[in-house]
């Protein structure tokens, strides 16, 4: 954890805002030198702190007006099953994000959709039919952000 | 709005972020210029929203993420809005979604050990403003994690 300094968090600070900045421009808003910020981005990168860049879209213009979160229990155990729903569930394209967790639920999904008609066509299709999938509950998203956390 | 050709680009350029313009274009069956005009259109148009870096807060050394499933106490006029507030001043909170469903809040809690956890939760989450009921999801790992539209 020590292995970083403030300049690396701010480095890290400006990437997540723009992750098309060169590190020239990074370099200027700081007052470090280049060679220096590209140092500390190639450190950053070999260390696996920085995984490249992602895309934000705009959903809604996009045609994507719900998103939805759902908590999926399984309904059987062991290693086979968590395999082959895994393997299932990554496929679905409307589905965003697939975390898995301890708890109330087993699985996290993130799914967008055109509107709730098409929500529900994708939750009884492609979601209730996946391998092993028991109690599920869905909480539609109204607002979400993503802060810069403790950088 | 969108044509085939934006379309391409932007699946293309969501599975690989970082891929160089001329072999996005290529994959996209068009040429560099035409490819370069488009995305700066739909970067301009606001389409194309941000492109942000992707943070690997394990490998900064915040080895522990709970997922914490928040009901607030509603009978307060103002719950959402002071609630949110004063959950964005905590630094450990990389994300603030809020619902319409069974739960209202959620946050994402990164930490560095369970002992830190213990620590942020105790100090920084129980005292939140109108908290009714909540509840924890322990993050185990990331089966899929690209965000991409479904475009």
């Amino acid at each position: 954890m020590s292995d970083w300094d403030d300049t690396d968090f701010a480095i890290l600070r400006m990437l997540s805002q723009d992750g098309r900045q060169s590190s020239s421009a990074i370099a200027a808003e700081l007052g470090v030198s280049q060679p220096s910020v590209w140092r500390r981005i190639a450190r950053l990168t070999e260390a696996g702190v920085l995984r490249g860049t992602r895309i934000v879209l705009d959903k809604e213009r996009l045609g994507f007006g719900v998103t939805v979160f759902l908590g999926i229990k399984l309904a059987t155990k062991g290693r086979v099953s968590l395999d082959d729903f895994e393997r299932a569930v990554v496929s679905i394209p409307e589905v965003q994000t697939v975390e898995h967790v301890l708890g109330r639920y087993d699985y996290r999904l993130k799914v967008v959709a055109r509107d709730i008609a098409d929500f529900e066509r994708i939750l009884r299709r492609r979601v209730m039919t996946l391998p092993g999938a028991g109690d599920v509950e869905a909480n539609v998203l109204l607002s979400e952000e993503r802060l810069l956390g403790p950088l | 709005m969108l044509d085939d050709v934006d379309r391409r680009l932007l699946r293309y350029l969501q599975s690989d972020p970082d891929e160089p313009l001329s072999s996005l274009a290529e994959r996209a069956g068009t040429t560099l210029a035409v490819a370069s005009r488009r995305l700066s259109r739909m970067r301009e148009g606001g389409i194309i929203r941000a492109q942000e870096a992707v943070i690997d807060w394990a490998a900064l050394g915040y080895s522990v993420e709970v997922s914490l499933r928040i009901a607030l106490d509603k009978t307060e006029t103002n719950a959402f809005d002071q609630f949110e507030a004063e959950a964005r001043k905590v630094p450990e909170v990389i994300e603030l979604q809020t619902f319409l469903g069974r739960v209202d809040v959620r946050l994402s809690i990164i930490a560095r050990d369970m002992q830190h956890y213990q620590r942020i939760y105790r100090d920084k989450i129980l005292t939140l403003p109108f908290i009714a009921d909540i509840e924890a999801l322990m993050h185990v790992s990331r089966i899929k994690a690209n965000e991409a539209l479904p475009v």
